[in-house]
């Protein structure tokens, strides 16, 4: 067996899994209204097709990609466009969304499904993909096909399928692994196949025996590591170092190390698309936390309000202190419980008051720990002085931007300092200068 | 003593000599500066800030020597440097238009409603990237002084209300309290402009009403009117074109969200408008 290397740095959090990680996915009925918003992805807002008053079938198209980095939006329901306007989103904005009342019908627009999706060639692979508006669903959101389509004169050697979850709490992609094998594994082979991969691996933390076990019994050729749990695991670069040994370049891009990384949940979606003919407008969503009765995993519709999930399983239980969404480390604390669920959404937190403390902020000791944990390698405790004082070139110059924003120096950090949060000021004002022409 | 005497009488020789070679070389190489430059330089501040758009004072100097820079471009200065400088060059000057910033939001803590609470770093910037802050309203003031801390002329304060308040007198108009806003809400106008149009979300009523009690909620009453047709219309939002306000408060009066304010002691302005 192949000798897993990892990466510098990481952090080992206690990973919470326990309440959910046996808890079967569950299949949650549409709620009555859903909001879908036309930014689910990295990149423009989609642009609407469909205007109020409109009948909708389930998987119609509601807005279509905007521009080359963008993403089509389909209806997860069969109902009537009640609305288009802004409403409450998950990132704290406001985003232009299709309301949608449900008509309870289910009915399917028409499937294009293909009984041996393997057959198809690399581009109809890749077009499939992109029609059924497919995005990163690890969280980054980014459009699949435009990911599965590297320059000309690139060889991709790997194709990681990325099974980590290496955030606490969450499980929802390792019930998928456990349930879903089959359909993960031949997710896999279309994205190697529309890439032109030549090598498969799908690599899963090793607190996920079953989850290994499963894949294992379906994967034939393709090769399935256990890497050691350890935070960020699943960050994209660090996986590409953890599994191949070759580290992306400082402001460079996967491709670049002849690797390309996808969440199992996207291989997932991927199937669904390209052998049922489904677009995306369905994931799987952990709901969790110290305040819900009954943390559980639900397969819902895109769209679900997140307060509709958290009365599926079974409503808070005594006073919340707040409510994130996405992993602890790398999600946002929620102001409005009625943004709905999107394309990016992997789970839903609730944490007791206690845990929602932000602790005062002392000053730097200088202890080097968020060195030590860094997986970019950076100096967070220079870069944060550099923000502080709006110091962006040297910020610039000591690498801001290759900051992978996980958290670890913030979580590490003995004085509790935000850390993170001043590096992410100087990487904004960094890219804002680039693109100021001056 | 010997060696006393010697090396004084060596040391004057050659410091006499050299003062001689000094006074001849800059006679003779001496070039020639219009003198009007040192003259303006003498009356600006001196404290090269570059506010004008020049590297320092000294050539904002030859600038206006040169024609290049306008007699009032000195906006530290004021009246007093732009009338002395004007002077010097032998021209009339109309007067500097003097800027100040002005907050384009008027929903503080008693006016915008607060989603939740925000505990994170005390930084506009900051707690823009980060779910946007606490007021429901994504377009208006953060209201943790980032303004405030970029300023350097003491021109800012935070009001017990949670907005930024602008000290005229002291504001010099560079600029960078609007640079270190996040959502563009200070904009530098014409000192003599007295009615504004305190409010920058672009969404319609339905969504302003329950957001803030004293948002733009684009209902037209101030377009329809404006004397001088100085105000319009633009994505749900009113905006003033200040070329043509002429401070006759008309929209002031009819606005049913008190949005639109007057500064008292600004005067009325006469101004030739097209229509």
């Amino acid at each position: 067996m192949r000798r897993v290397k990892s990466f510098f740095g990481g952090i080992y959090p206690d990973d919470s899994k326990k309440s959910t990680a046996e808890a079967p996915i569950e299949i949650l009925a549409a709620p009555p209204t859903l909001v879908v918003p036309l930014l689910q992805h990295a990149g423009a807002e989609a642009t609407p097709v469909v205007a109020k008053g409109d009948e909708v079938l389930k998987g119609q198209l509601l807005g279509q990609a905007n521009g080359a980095v963008s993403a089509p939006v389909h209806s997860p329901v069969s109902g009537t466009v009640v609305a288009i306007e802004p409403r409450a989103h998950a990132c704290g904005s406001s985003v232009t969304s299709i309301v949608i009342e449900n008509n309870g019908e289910d009915k399917w627009v028409e499937k294009n499904s293909h009984h041996d999706p393997v057959q198809l060639d690399a581009a109809t692979i890749r077009q499939r993909i992109a029609d059924a508006g497919i995005v990163g669903m690890g969280g980054g959101g980014f459009p699949t096909a435009l990911k599965l389509n590297p320059p000309n004169n690139i060889v991709i050697d790997y194709l990681i399928i990325n099974g980590c979850e290496c955030e606490p709490y969450l499980t929802a992609d390792h019930r998928l692994m456990v349930e879903y094998s089959e359909e993960i594994i031949l997710g896999a082979k279309l994205m190697a196949k529309a890439s032109g991969a030549r090598k498969i691996i799908i690599a899963v933390e090793d607190n996920k025996p079953d989850a290994l076990e499963a894949l294992r019994r379906h994967a034939g050729a393709i090769e399935v590591i256990s890497l050691p749990t350890k935070y960020p695991e699943g960050g994209e670069k660090q996986l590409i170092q953890a599994v191949t040994g070759r580290e992306v370049p400082s402001g460079g891009l996967p491709f670049q190390a002849g690797a390309i990384v996808q969440n199992v949940a996207t291989a997932w979606a991927v199937t669904k698309a390209v052998r049922d003919g489904e677009p995306s407008i369905s994931r799987v969503v952990t709901v969790t936390g110290k305040t819900i009765k009954e943390p559980k995993n639900f397969l819902v519709p895109l769209g679900t309000p997140i307060e509709y999930l958290v009365e599926a399983a079974g409503g808070f239980n005594g006073t919340v202190g707040k409510v994130v969404v996405g992993g602890p480390m790398m999600g946002g604390a929620q102001f409005d419980l009625s943004a709905p669920v999107c394309k990016t959404v992997s789970g839903v937190l609730a944490f007791i008051e206690e845990e929602s403390i932000t602790p005062p902020v002392l000053p730097c000791i200088k202890c080097a720990r968020c060195v030590d944990v860094c997986p970019a390698n950076l100096l967070p405790l220079r870069l944060e002085a550099y923000g502080m004082n709006k110091m962006w070139d040297e910020a610039q110059r000591y690498g801001a931007l290759d900051c992978i924003e996980c958290g670890c120096c913030s979580y590490i950090c003995p004085s509790k300092r935000p850390l993170l949060q001043y590096i992410r000021l100087a990487k904004r004002e960094i890219v804002a200068k680039q693109k100021k022409p001056s | 003593m010997n060696t006393t005497i010697v090396s004084l009488v060596s040391m004057g020789t050659m410091g006499a000599l050299f003062a001689f070679g000094l006074a001849v070389a800059s006679k003779k190489f001496a070039i020639e500066t219009d003198p009007k430059v040192d003259e303006i330089e003498e009356v600006l501040p001196g404290v090269n800030c570059g506010a004008c758009g020049f590297a320092g004072c000294r050539s904002f100097a030859e600038g206006v020597a040169s024609g290049e820079a306008p007699v009032n471009g000195c906006p530290v200065g004021g009246a007093r440097v732009a009338k002395l400088v004007a002077e010097i060059i032998g021209v009339e000057s109309d007067g500097p238009k003097r800027r100040v910033a002005q907050v384009l939001c008027k929903g503080g803590l008693a006016e915008a409603k607060q989603r939740g609470t925000y505990d994170g770093p005390q930084d506009c910037r900051i707690a823009n990237a980060t779910q946007g802050g606490d007021k429901v309203c994504s377009y208006g003031c953060l209201g943790y002084g980032s303004c405030v801390e970029a300023c350097q002329f003491d021109a800012m304060y935070m009001d017990e209300n949670g907005l930024p308040v602008v000290i005229e007198d002291n504001c010099t108009a560079c600029g960078k309290c609007v640079e270190a806003c996040p959502r563009d809400i200070i904009m530098l106008v014409n000192e003599e402009q007295g009615v504004h149009i305190r409010c920058r979300s672009l969404l319609t009523g339905r969504f302003v009403r329950p957001a803030c009690s004293v948002g733009c909620i684009a209902c037209q009453r101030c377009v329809k009117v404006c004397p001088t047709g100085a105000i319009y219309m633009e994505n749900n939002l009113a905006h003033i074109n200040y070329d043509k306000c002429t401070n006759c408060r008309e929209c002031v009066a009819v606005c049913p969200m008190n949005t639109i304010v007057w500064q008292e002691g600004k005067p009325l302005i006469e101004k030739a408008v097209a229509n």
